[in-house]
């Protein structure tokens, strides 16, 4: 069928059901193909869509983690998000057997709430156990590490219309943490790539580019040099680009990808890479737009659970004093909200934020003004009961 | 191969004393004995291949893929027009084939020869896994185990950063490039990365000597210790070891993903940076992106006994080739490189300010800058300026 008409028969379909998209009559083909594409799929999106209200793992983490996170539940309060939220603590403990895992009660409650927003977690050295964050990756099976990338009007940084979105393999890679040593001076470090990991980063990331209408997906690699690995990783995006006609899939050497990025940031649109690159590139992407203290990121696992994060440090040296910057967090929770399928609250949120950043009267220290966090959140609060 | 160790191990009962009146023996005996008298100095700033036949230099150079082929003309014809005194052995490596005869060909006249100027060698993916990216092999055969480059923002090219002045050098011959992969059970690769003492140290003097002789305050090393503890630590431990031995340069490292966000927000903190293969490729092209793109920055990989040169982010430009607007500025920088290693320091300035002339001052730009000019206007406009500064030359 063709555009329009099709696009009407669906809105005709929803109104019959008694239901309607953000309220809203006249549709943009986006939104439209955003709904359609979430009823498609088997996650969460669809089912919390028609549902009331979702229960939502809250983890605060340490040092300006309580902080932020109380910003976001009063943010998300005032914006009157249909959300309610469960705090957990995350410390290690040592379970059955002798490995160290994470408390059971937050492991039941997320395994039953599906979706988690986290704080950032400190990752004592010298402690005996794994990080925090590798613990929980490794229990809820998070594969793939979603960020987007997005220039924040109002927080000027050399490069402007940045907008895309980096989608690293979270589990292999370089990060196998395999290392011998071999003989005395003679490091190894072993680099694995499987086939399932690829095909499933892969697929997941022509899935997401899909249903938030990006136009491409560009893997990112060095097989010149790293034949057989980043070749086999190479191959499963391209396999997976064939069941994915509709997005336009590119490969790009990870050495020009840098090149470009940093020279012109705008022709890049969902990059997929394995674990390493990913961490650089998304870093990277991530400095682009103004550093880790305002950029989102999510975490997708398997059985589909996704728990959202800052990536940004426990700054210990504010915690407890008011000064911290909620924008990351914020934007992290956004993202969830658009993961469910909230997006009328998920705009709503979003436009106060970056309407009050952009007016640069109340902003925190490091976004370059010197009010406190408190008043920063009352002033995103204040315009979103100014929106209704 | 059994003669040249045999000249090595000999060497090192030859005093010292011998070694500048076995000048006339070098003559006869070749390169063998050369090679001992290079072993000199580390930094790669060391006695030059000896002029031969009537003073002047023999320099291999390997076109290779994409542009390689028409800058290395234009580097061919500037040098020609300056009446520099460097003949040119051409060898051609073809991409296309799967054996390693043309390989082995260009890295014995490189081994002859002493010093390189190469293009970019593509690497063909639909060849099998077997056959390894052929400019690693040339790296890691002829042990070029220092990558630097120098970023530099130049006053006539646009860029979001500016004073930028950074030195970049990268271990060129093990670390992530190791090539040694394998798949152990079907569907699983491992890759196997590969960090030594003795080359982590080796690159790490090479550093902070270079540092010292430019004069340069600050070391980092960028690194992954974090992750890879025993790896990356192992090269930061290295690192220190040697940064002990400097007492007047600052050292410190940095985690590369923090490093790269540095970089695009503040790239004015870096001086000198030092480190593995893998963050070295991903740090160079993110500095050569800063400073104006690939077409303006040169690279050079030197080892104990043999130089190359070519551009810094080793592109072969298939996009771009034969449309005569590639950016001949970093393969001409690069020559001048050259010719400083063969210490013919004055022609290389002759080329070089007369290349910076044509970027800063006439701002004959190419299209990759956002100018209009074409490869041959910029390698004309340079040649002017060359015969204009009163310099012996030859026919335009």
């Amino acid at each position: 069928m063709a555009g329009k008409a099709w696009r009407s028969a669906i809105v005709n379909l929803l109104t019959k059901l008694g239901l309607s998209i953000n309220g809203k009559e006249k549709l943009k083909p986006q939104e439209l193909s955003r709904v359609v594409g979430a009823a498609k799929n088997e996650t969460p999106q669809s089912r919390t869509f028609i549902r009331g209200i979702q229960t939502v793992t809250l983890i605060p983490g340490d040092g300006i983690g309580p902080e932020i996170s109380n910003a976001v539940m009063k943010i998300f309060e005032a914006a009157k998000a249909p959300i309610r939220w469960e705090e957990r603590n995350v410390t290690a403990i040592r379970g059955p057997g002798g490995k160290w895992m994470i408390p059971p009660d937050a492991k039941e409650s997320m395994d039953k709430n599906k979706i988690g927003l986290k704080g950032p977690l400190k990752t004592p050295i010298a402690a005996g156990h794994p990080s925090m964050n590798l613990l929980l990756r490794k229990t809820f099976d998070l594969y793939a590490n979603v960020r987007p990338c997005v220039s924040i009007e109002g927080y000027q940084t050399p490069y402007t219309d940045v907008n895309l979105v980096t989608i690293r393999e979270n589990t292999e890679g370089e990060y196998s943490g395999i290392e011998h040593v071999i003989v005395d001076g003679v490091v190894q470090s072993i680099k694995l790539i499987t086939e399932q990991a690829s095909k499933r980063i892969a697929e997941y990331a022509f899935e997401y580019a899909r249903n938030n209408q990006r136009a491409s997906v560009t893997a990112v690699h060095k097989a010149n040099i790293m034949r057989m690995s980043d070749g086999l990783f190479l191959r499963k995006c391209r396999e997976a680009a064939e069941k994915y006609k509709d997005v336009k899939f590119t490969e790009m050497y990870l050495d020009t990808v840098c090149l470009n990025m940093v020279q012109d940031p705008t022709q890049f649109d969902v990059l997929v890479m394995p674990n390493l690159y990913g961490d650089i590139l998304s870093d990277l992407c991530a400095g682009l737009i103004g550093g880790l203290g305002v950029t989102p990121s999510g975490n997708i696992g398997a059985n589909g659970v996704a728990i959202f994060e800052s990536v940004h440090g426990t700054a210990p040296d504010i915690a407890g004093k008011d000064l911290a910057n909620p924008t990351a967090l914020l934007l992290s929770a956004v993202m969830m909200l658009r993961h469910m399928g909230l997006h009328g609250h998920a705009k709503k949120i979003e436009t106060a934020c970056f309407d009050t950043i952009r007016d640069r009267k109340v902003l925190t220290k490091d976004l370059g003004g010197n009010s406190k966090c408190s008043e920063f959140t009352e002033a995103i609060c204040q315009r979103m009961k100014d929106m209704d | 191969m059994a003669a040249h160790s045999a000249v090595l191990s000999a060497s090192k009962i030859i005093n010292p004393f011998w070694v500048g009146r076995l000048g006339n023996t070098a003559k006869v005996f070749g390169t063998t004995l050369i090679s001992h008298r290079n072993k000199t100095s580390l930094t790669g700033e060391n006695i030059p291949p000896p002029a031969k036949y009537g003073g002047r230099h023999t320099v291999t150079l390997i076109p290779g893929d994409g542009i390689g082929p028409e800058l290395l003309n234009h580097v061919r014809e500037v040098f020609r027009f300056t009446c520099v005194p460097v003949d040119f052995e051409v060898v051609n490596v073809n991409s296309a084939l799967e054996t390693d005869d043309d390989m082995n060909n260009a890295i014995t006249a490189i081994r002859r020869n002493g010093v390189a100027l190469k293009g970019n060698i593509e690497t063909k993916h639909t060849l099998p896994a077997s056959v390894k990216s052929r400019n690693n092999v040339l790296r890691t055969s002829l042990d070029l185990y220092a990558n630097v480059m120098h970023c530099q923002s130049l006053p006539g090219v646009q860029t979001r950063h500016k004073n930028i002045d950074i030195m970049i050098i990268r271990e060129n011959t093990e670390g992530e490039y190791s090539s040694l992969e394998h798949e152990s059970v079907s569907g699983v690769v491992e890759s196997l990365k590969i960090i030594t003492r003795n080359n982590s140290l080796r690159i790490a003097d090479y550093a902070f000597k270079l540092a010292r002789e430019r004069g340069r305050r600050r070391v980092t090393a960028v690194h992954k210790a974090n992750i890879m503890k025993l790896g990356d630590g192992l090269f930061l431990q290295c690192c220190r070891e040697v940064a002990s031995g400097y007492p007047e340069i600052t050292f410190d490292s940095m985690i590369v993903d923090n490093t790269t966000m540095q970089l695009v927000s503040k790239p004015q903190q870096f001086d000198v940076m030092v480190m593995p293969n893998l963050y070295g490729n991903v740090v160079s092209n993110v500095c050569a992106g800063l400073v104006g793109g690939p077409g303006l920055v040169p690279g050079a990989n030197y080892g104990h006994v043999y130089a190359v040169f070519e551009t810094a982010t080793r592109n072969t430009g298939k996009s771009i080739a034969e449309k005569n607007i590639a950016n001949p500025t970093a393969m001409l920088l690069a020559s001048c490189l050259m010719l400083d290693h063969l210490k013919l320091n004055d022609y290389a300035s002759v080329i070089r300010n007369a290349v910076l002339t044509t970027m800063n001052e006439t701002r004959l730009h190419t299209a990759d800058l956002g100018g209009q000019g074409t490869t041959l206007e910029v390698v004309q406009s340079v040649m002017r300026v060359i015969q204009s500064k009163g310099q012996f030359t030859a026919e335009l």
